[in-house]
C-alpha cells in the first residue's frame, strides 16, 4: 500500500536539545491518523517539518513514495499538505469568504476581484464543512469553533490530500466538538488523510483509526486504535500508569469567601459562591458565559452581578481592586491575557506583587530575585533560568508561572479559567496537586473548565452554566458527567430551571 | 497528599524549543546596537585622525544631547507600544515660550515655563491615549499639527532672540571640561536607566507594552502608566527645549521640525521594539550615539549633507535588520 505522505528517520536538533530523533510516520489516504504525546514530545516540531515551516536535520519526506523537499509552507501546500494550526490564522476584519480564499480570490485579467465567483467558491467550501453561516459575515463575528471550520474549509479548497489539524479540540466544547468530529470523519471518507493531534485520550480513541505516539522526541510506534485503550495510550505517552485523581473530601460548612449574586435583570440564575477550602467547578459549554462571570467578578468587564468578598460588598470593581481584595484570576488564554512573552520569567512571576518587593516605588532587586525563586520553588516550576522568557516553558510550567504570580499576592480566592488547557497529562496532575494544596490551606478555588472529567474529578461542588446563567448546582454524589452534561446542554432553561 | 499524582510529576520534561534560536536573536537585540557603535567608531577612527580627539568626542556628545533627551522620553512611550510624533512640534512650542519668558521674566521662570509646558502638552497626549483611547499615532499626530500652530501663532512666524547672558552661558558652557548639554543628557540617561530597570513604575511600563491585557488583569494601573509615559516624553521635551534655547540663543517656531523622527530613529536603532515590551535607556543612548557619530564622521570626511541623508536612512534600516527577531506575540 502506498502512503500519501511519509516521514522517514526525521531528526531535528535545536541548540542543546534534540527535538526529534529518528521519527518515522507513514500516513495513508483515507485515515484519521492520530498524533499523541505530551507537550514537548515533539508533535509540533514534526508538524512544522511536514508543513514546510521548519527544515529537518536528517531524514526524508516522501509524498506518494517520491522524496520531496518541503522548504516553505507554500511548497507543502502545493504538494497537498495543509496544516490548520492551533492558533487560528485568520483576518478577523475580512469576510468569511475572503478568509476561505485567502490568497486565492477569484479575479479578472486586471486583478479586480470577481466577488460573485469568490463567494460561490467559498460557499462550496463552507458547505463541505457544514458551516451554515453567510459567507459575507465578518470573520471576527464567528465563534472559535466556526473559525476553525473556516480554516479547514480553506485547507480543503486547496485540494489538500493530507489535512493536519493541530489540537483542534483544545479550544472547542460541546456541540462544536461534535461538528468538528463529523467534519473530520467526512473529510476522511472523501479520501483525504487527516493527521489529528490531540491531548484528549478519549477523543484519540474514538476518532482516530491509527495513532502514532511521540515521547521525548522519539516515536513510540504506530498502533491501530482497536488495539488500544486509555490505560495503554497513557503508558505509551508518559511511561506511567493512569490513576484516577483522588475523590476530594467534602468540605463542611466553611466561611464563604466569595459570592456573586445575579442582579434582577439576570433573574433565574443561581448565585456563585466559593467557600474556604473548596474547589467549585464552573462547567458549561464554551460560550455559555463562564469566563464572563469570572471577568465580572474581578471587574475586568461589567456584568450583572453583586459581588461580596468575605461578606463585604465589593462595589467599585477593577482587576486592581480585586487583587487588593484577595481575588486572583488566571485567564484561559495564557499567551494573550496572562504572560509577558518577551519579558523574563522573573518579571512574569513578579507582575502582580511589585509593591511588595519595593520601597517607595524602587525595586529591591535582591529581594525580588529571592522571592521569585521561592515562588518558583513553591509551584515546582521547572525552568532552566528565571531570566529566560516564558516561551521556553511547556504549557504546564507556563501555568505554574501564572500561579506563582498570584500566590505572591496571598489571595483568598483563586479563579482558574481552564487551568489545564493545552497542558499534558503530567503537567495536569501537577496543577491539580497545587490546587489541592491551595484549598487545604484554606483558600477557595473557582475552576472554570470545559473538560467534564476534570470537573467531576476535582470539584467539591459544581455549578453549570447555560446561556449566560448558572442553571444548576451539584455536590457530593450528584456530581456526575451525566448530570453536568444534561444541565449544560438542555436548551432554554425555564424560569424555575435549576435541575436540582 | 495525592500519592499517585505526586509520582507523576517527578520527571522533568524536555521542552521543544520553538522557532529558531530565540536566545541568539535576544542576544543580538541586546548587544547588536553596541557592536554596531563600536564598529562604527573603529571605522571612523581609521577614516579620520581627528575623530578620536577629546574635543571631537565631546562635540559629538553635545550634538546628540537634544535629540538624545527627546529619545529618552520616546523610549518610555515606545516600550508601551505607543509612539509620540509630537515631540518636534512640542519642542518648538517650548522653545518659543521659554525664549520669551527668559527675556521678559528671567531665567528661573523660563525654566519653570519650559518644564511645565512640556508636561502639560504631554499630559494632553497621555489623557487622549489613556482615557480617550485614541491611537497614539493619531493622538500625537494631532498634537504635532496643533503644537506647531501654537508656536507659529505665538511668534507670528518670527524668531524670538534671547539676550540673557547667564542663560546663554549654560547652553554653551562647560563644567569640568564637558559641555553642559552633554552632562544633562548623561544625567537624564542615568535616571531613565534607573527608573526603567529598578522601579515599580519601570516594570509596569514594560508590562503594559509586553501584554496590556495581562498587565491589566494583574492589577497594573494601565491607564495611569500610559498617561505617565506621555507626560515623561513631554517633560523631556521641556528639558530639551531649555537646552535648545540656551544653546542657540533664539526661539524659532521651527526649532523642532523633524526632531520627532530623529528621536524615533535613535530609539529604534537602540533596540527598542515598536511592538512594545522591549527596550532600554542605555540602548537609546547607543542609538543616538550611532546616529551622531555617523553624521560626525561624514562631516569630517567632507561628505555633502545631501548625501548624508542616504547614509542615515541606510543605517537606520540596517541597524534594525541586525536586531530583527520573530514578530511573535504580534
Amino acid at each position: 500500500m502506498t502512503h500519501v505522505a511519509e516521514l522517514k528517520g526525521i531528526t531535528k536538533n535545536y541548540p542543546g536539545v534534540v527535538a526529534l530523533r529518528d521519527v518515522s510516520i507513514a500516513i495513508r489516504a483515507g485515515e484519521i491518523h492520530g498524533l499523541a504525546g505530551e507537550n514537548g514530545a515533539g508533535k509540533s516540531t514534526l508538524i512544522k517539518i511536514l508543513g514546510g515551516a521548519l527544515a529537518l536535520d536528517a531524514g526524508e519526506v516522501l509524498i506518494h513514495d517520491q522524496p520531496v523537499r518541503l522548504s516553505t509552507p507554500h511548497a507543502a501546500i502545493t504538494r497537498g499538505i495543509s496544516v490548520v494550526h492551533q492558533e487560528l490564522v485568520s483576518a478577523p476584519s475580512l469576510s468569511v469568504a475572503e478568509n476561505v480564499l485567502l490568497g486565492h480570490l477569484s479575479h479578472n485579467a486586471v486583478g479586480g476581484v470577481r466577488w460573485k465567483a469568490t463567494r460561490e467558491r467559498a460557499r462550496d467550501a463552507l458547505d463541505r464543512v457544514g458551516l451554515a453561516v453567510d459567507e459575507r459575515t465578518e470573520m471576527g463575528r464567528l465563534s472559535l469553533g466556526q473559525q476553525q471550520l473556516v480554516e479547514i474549509a480553506r485547507a480543503l479548497l486547496r485540494d489538500a490530500r493530507v489535512l493536519v489539524l493541530d489540537e483542534p479540540s483544545a479550544i472547542l466544547g460541546g456541540k462544536d466538538l461534535d461538528v468538528l468530529y463529523d467534519v473530520v470523519r467526512s473529510t476522511r471518507d472523501s479520501g483525504v488523510a487527516v493527521v489529528y493531534i490531540s491531548h484528549r485520550l478519549k477523543e484519540v480513541l474514538s476518532l482516530c483509526d491509527r495513532v502514532t505516539v511521540l515521547k521525548d522526541g522519539r516515536s513510540q510506534g504506530t498502533v491501530d486504535v482497536t488495539d488500544l485503550d486509555e490505560q495503554r495510550l497513557v503508558t505509551m505517552m508518559t511511561g506511567r500508569q493512569l490513576t484516577a485523581p483522588q475523590r476530594p473530601v467534602v468540605v463542611a460548612k466553611a466561611e464563604t469567601l466569595l459570592e456573586a449574586i445575579p442582579t434582577e435583570r439576570d433573574s433565574g440564575g443561581l448565585k456563585v459562591t466559593v467557600r474556604a477550602g473548596e474547589i467549585v467547578g464552573l462547567a458549561g459549554l464554551v460560550g455559555s458565559g463562564r469566563t464572563e462571570v469570572a471577568r465580572a467578578i474581578i471587574g475586568a468587564e461589567p456584568g450583572p452581578y453583586d459581588v461580596t468578598v468575605a461578606g463585604e460588598p465589593f462595589r467599585r470593581r477593577s482587576p486592581r481592586a480585586a487583587r487588593r481584595a484577595g481575588i486572583a484570576y488566571l485567564p484561559e488564554d495564557r499567551k494573550d491575557q496572562g504572560l509577558l512573552l518577551n519579558r523574563s520569567i522573573r518579571e512574569n512571576v513578579g507582575l502582580a506583587s511589585l509593591r511588595l518587593r519595593s520601597i517607595a516605588g524602587v525595586m529591591r532587586s535582591r529581594r525580588d530575585r529571592a522571592s521569585v525563586a521561592d515562588l518558583a520553588k513553591r509551584v515546582h516550576l521547572k525552568a532552566a533560568s528565571l531570566e529566560a522568557p516564558p516561551s521556553t516553558l511547556s504549557g504546564g510550567n507556563q501555568q505554574k508561572v501564572m500561579l506563582a504570580r498570584w500566590l505572591a499576592t496571598s489571595p483568598t480566592v483563586l479563579i482558574l479559567d481552564e487551568p489545564t488547557r493545552g497542558i499534558d497529562v503530567g503537567g495536569k496532575s501537577e496543577i491539580y496537586t497545587l490546587m489541592r494544596e491551595l484549598t487545604d490551606s484554606g483558600r477557595g478555588i473557582l475552576m472554570i473548565s470545559s473538560e467534564i472529567e476534570e470537573v467531576v474529578a476535582m470539584s467539591d461542588r459544581v455549578l453549570v452554566m447555560n446561556q449566560g446563567r448558572v442553571v444548576a448546582e451539584y455536590s457530593g454524589h450528584e456530581i456526575t458527567e451525566d448530570n453536568i452534561s444534561r444541565s449544560a446542554l438542555l436548551s432554554a432553561p425555564t424560569d424555575q430551571g435549576h435541575v436540582q | 497528599m495525592n500519592e499517585p499524582a505526586a509520582t507523576m510529576l517527578a520527571k522533568p520534561k524536555m521542552q521543544g524549543v520553538r522557532e529558531r534560536g530565540p536566545a541568539a536573536t535576544a542576544t543580538m537585540r541586546k548587544y547588536g546596537a553596541g557592536v554596531a557603535l563600536i564598529l562604527l567608531i573603529i571605522f571612523s577612527s581609521l577614516q579620520s585622525d581627528r575623530f578620536l580627539q577629546v574635543d571631537n568626542v565631546l562635540n559629538v556628545l553635545r550634538q546628540i544631547s537634544i535629540v538624545g533627551v527627546l529619545a529618552l522620553g520616546m523610549t518610555f512611550v515606545i516600550i508601551t507600544a505607543g509612539i509620540d510624533l509630537s515631540v518636534g512640534s512640542m519642542l518648538s512650542v517650548v522653545v518659543v515660550y521659554t525664549a520669551d519668558t527668559v527675556q521678559t521674566r528671567g531665567v528661573f521662570l523660563g525654566v519653570i515655563m519650559a518644564l511645565s509646558l512640556g508636561c502639560l502638552l504631554g499630559l494632553v497626549n497621555g489623557l487622549g491615549v489613556a482615557i480617550g483611547r485614541i491611537q497614539p499615532f493619531v493622538m500625537t499626530l494631532g498634537m504635532l499639527a496643533f503644537a506647531k500652530g501654537i508656536a507659529l501663532i505665538f511668534t507670528e512666524g518670527q524668531p524670538v532672540a534671547i539676550t540673557n547672558d547667564a542663560f546663554l552661558a549654560f547652553g554653551n558652557g562647560r563644567t569640568l571640561g564637558i559641555p553642559n548639554p552633554a552632562i544633562v543628557f548623561l544625567v537624564l540617561l542615568a535616571v531613565c536607566m534607573f527608573v526603567l530597570r529598578g522601579t515599580v513604575f519601570g516594570r509596569s511600563v514594560y508590562a503594559v507594552g509586553a501584554n496590556e491585557e495581562a498587565a491589566r488583569l494583574s492589577g497594573i494601573p494601565v491607564r495611569r502608566v500610559k498617561c505617565a509615559v506621555y507626560v515623561i516624553s513631554g517633560l523631556m521635551v521641556g528639558i530639551a527645549g531649555i537646552l535648545y534655547a540656551s544653546q542657540l540663543g533664539v526661539g524659532t517656531p521651527v526649532a523642532g521640525d523633524g526632531k520627532e523622527l530623529d528621536a524615533i530613529a535613535a530609539t529604534v536603532v537602540g533596540g527598542t521594539s515598536l511592538f512594545g515590551g522591549v527596550g532600554t535607556a542605555g540602548g537609546t543612548f547607543v542609538g543616538a550615539a550611532i546616529l551622531g557619530v555617523l553624521s560626525n564622521i561624514l562631516n569630517l570626511s567632507g561628505v555633502s549633507p545631501y548625501v548624508q541623508y542616504l547614509f542615515r536612512g541606510g543605517l537606520i534600516v540596517a541597524a534594525v535588520l541586525l536586531q530583527r527577531r520573530e514578530g511573535r506575540g504580534r
